[in-house]
């Protein structure tokens, strides 16, 4: 009876205690098992940061430390001499800014227009957006080297030489997709209550774009377009047949003219040390440059945003 | 009634399959608050934005019927869709301020509908500032951005920016459910002293704030119209039941 008694009384006791003791258990495996997870991916996410980082790093290095004894004010001063051997890459310097300056202003004409047309003129999930989403997509898929040949079959249909005009329409092409797809996305994220707003003022579509989008969304805007001239200024491919290569400094579109990344690819080519060098030296030049862009345009991005409604 | 200008005659609005506004006939009083009431989806907002033809720059619609300005259909073919919205100011459900700065806010409707001279759009900057009770507050700051602005403010401003084309109507999307009530008395009050210039429409869910503020009322339920009169009227003996369910909160 006692025995009984006190079993009655332990059993359910003895239950819940159980009952507790599992849950409790159980729980604290959980957390366990969470808690390996969130430190399994922590690593993972500062171990990619650290690649990351330190591959930048290493590139910079080696460009630097294989390029400093060539680098010298000569280097951006002067046109090279004997074979590249002395001198400066003056010419490259010159032609990689209006390469690129060139292709960005066109490219620049060309999208502007297009993603108006894609965000403000049709609805922005329409067809023909959707439509020239995806043919900027594969455009931007398209390898440079492509955009090189084809600018060379242009060139050639027409009877022209490989020139600075040429190279400014390959690497145009090759800019427009990064261009659009870019300014797109700044233009689908600004709200369509500003368009609505401008148009119930009385607003055509031109103004409403202009005065009102254009001003919205002028930072991306800025980013966007220093973007695809950072992308310009450094492709090789798109220029090897369309720029052809000169020693002197371009002095029209019809001139034939000389980029860094040409210039780099020529010299690291040659069997001499010094000259290759100086390609060394020459690809730190177009680092620099491609890291002046991107500061410059954090900078106009911050300069523009003072209006922007958020 | 005297002759309205504002009149609406058998507007029907499609969205693609769905008929939001069906058969709708309204002659709008002239310097009066009209508010259109009625429970959400009913198509109040449609037809607030069928008046200015605001409909089609966001969705594929299909819209047939009339809105008569002056007598001038809106919708006929040869209507020039920029005057049709000049005649309207809108005041949306949230402030959307341009991103210009106070000033060019105000001034971009007379801008873009050629005034250029400087001096004339000072005066109407700061005369419509005044007009919607914002110019002591923002008159040092001018030139600062508009999004800066607390959410009331900026309401107020869209009001200003909104008058400062001179419109002969007032439209108001639920112009003050997104303000706090302090803000949202201010723009009572602004509306209150412009009707006795302009025809206001406004379209509300808050029935108390149809109660102090409306003149006539126009109910709707699922696209129709289906009681119209005085506010006193429609609010003390509505002729519909379904009204006085939704006067009384039985539907919402």
């Amino acid at each position: 009876m006692r025995s009984r008694l006190r079993n009655y009384a332990a059993q359910p006791a003895r239950s819940v205690m159980t009952g507790k003791q599992e849950s409790g258990v159980m729980k604290l495996k959980r957390i366990d098992t969470r808690k390996l997870e969130e430190g399994i991916f922590k690593a993972l996410m500062i171990l990619s940061t650290c690649v990351v980082v330190s591959a930048l790093l290493v590139i910079l290095g080696v460009i630097l430390f294989r390029g400093f004894n060539s680098l010298s004010i000569e280097m951006v001063t002067a046109r090279p001499r004997s074979g590249y051997r002395e001198g400066g890459i003056l010419n490259a310097i010159v032609g990689s800014l209006l390469v690129g300056g060139g292709a960005t202003a066109l490219a620049l004409a060309m999208s502007l227009p297009l993603v108006f047309y894609m965000n403000v003129y049709v609805r922005r999930e329409s067809l023909t957006p959707r439509v020239m989403r995806f043919v900027m997509d594969l455009m931007w898929g398209v390898p440079s080297i492509v955009y090189g040949a084809f600018g060379f079959i242009i060139m050639s249909t027409f009877g022209m030489r490989a020139s600075l005009g040429a190279a400014i329409i390959a690497v145009s092409l090759l800019e427009l997709p990064i261009m659009v797809r870019a300014m797109d996305e700044v233009m689908r994220m600004a709200p369509i209550e500003i368009e609505e707003a401008s148009y119930s003022m009385g607003a055509t579509g031109f103004e409403t774009a202009f005065k009102v989008i254009l001003r919205q969304t002028l930072p991306g805007l800025a980013t966007a377009v220093l973007m695809a001239f950072g992308r310009g200024i450094g492709d090789t491919a798109a220029v090897l047949f369309t720029a052809g290569f000169s020693d002197s400094v371009p002095t029209s579109l019809s001139s034939p003219a000389a980029t860094l990344p040409l210039a780099v690819f020529f010299q690291l080519g040659t069997p001499f040390m010094d000259v290759q060098e100086r390609a060394y030296a020459a690809a730190a030049i177009l680092t620099f440059i491609v890291l002046a862009v991107s500061i410059v345009s954090r900078l106009v991005a911050r300069a523009t945003s003072r209006h922007v409604v958020r | 009634m005297p002759d309205q200008h504002l009149q609406i005659r058998n507007l029907n609005v499609w969205y693609g399959d769905r008929q939001a506004l069906k058969d709708v006939s309204l002659d709008i009083p002239d310097r009066k608050i009209t508010a259109i009431i009625g429970p959400s989806g009913c198509g109040k907002s449609t037809l607030l934005r069928s008046l200015n033809r605001l409909l089609e720059t966001s969705r594929s619609v299909r819209v047939t019927g009339e809105v008569l300005v002056d007598g001038e259909n809106l919708y006929a073919p040869e209507t020039e869709v920029t005057h049709v919205r000049k005649k309207m100011g809108l005041l949306s459900q949230r402030p959307q301020v341009l991103p210009m700065s106070i000033y060019d806010n105000v001034a971009y409707g007379p801008g873009i509908h050629g005034e250029r001279n400087r001096s004339k759009l000072d005066a109407i900057v700061e005369r419509y500032l005044r007009i919607a009770s914002l110019w002591d507050e923002v008159r040092d700051r001018l030139r600062s951005p508009a999004s800066a602005l607390s959410i009331g403010q900026q309401q107020r401003l869209c009001l200003a920016r909104g008058l400062a084309i001179e419109p002969e109507i007032i439209l108001g999307d639920e112009p003050t459910s997104a303000l706090d009530p302090k803000s949202s008395q201010n723009v009572e009050a602004v509306l209150m002293e412009l009707k006795k210039d302009y025809t206001i429409v406004l379209v509300t869910h808050i029935l108390r704030q149809a109660r102090r503020i409306a003149d006539h009322v126009v109910f709707m339920y699922m696209g129709e119209v289906i009681e119209t009169g005085d506010m006193e009227d429609v609010f003390k003996n509505p002729r519909q039941d379904i009204t006085r369910q939704y006067m009384e909160g039985v539907i919402s």
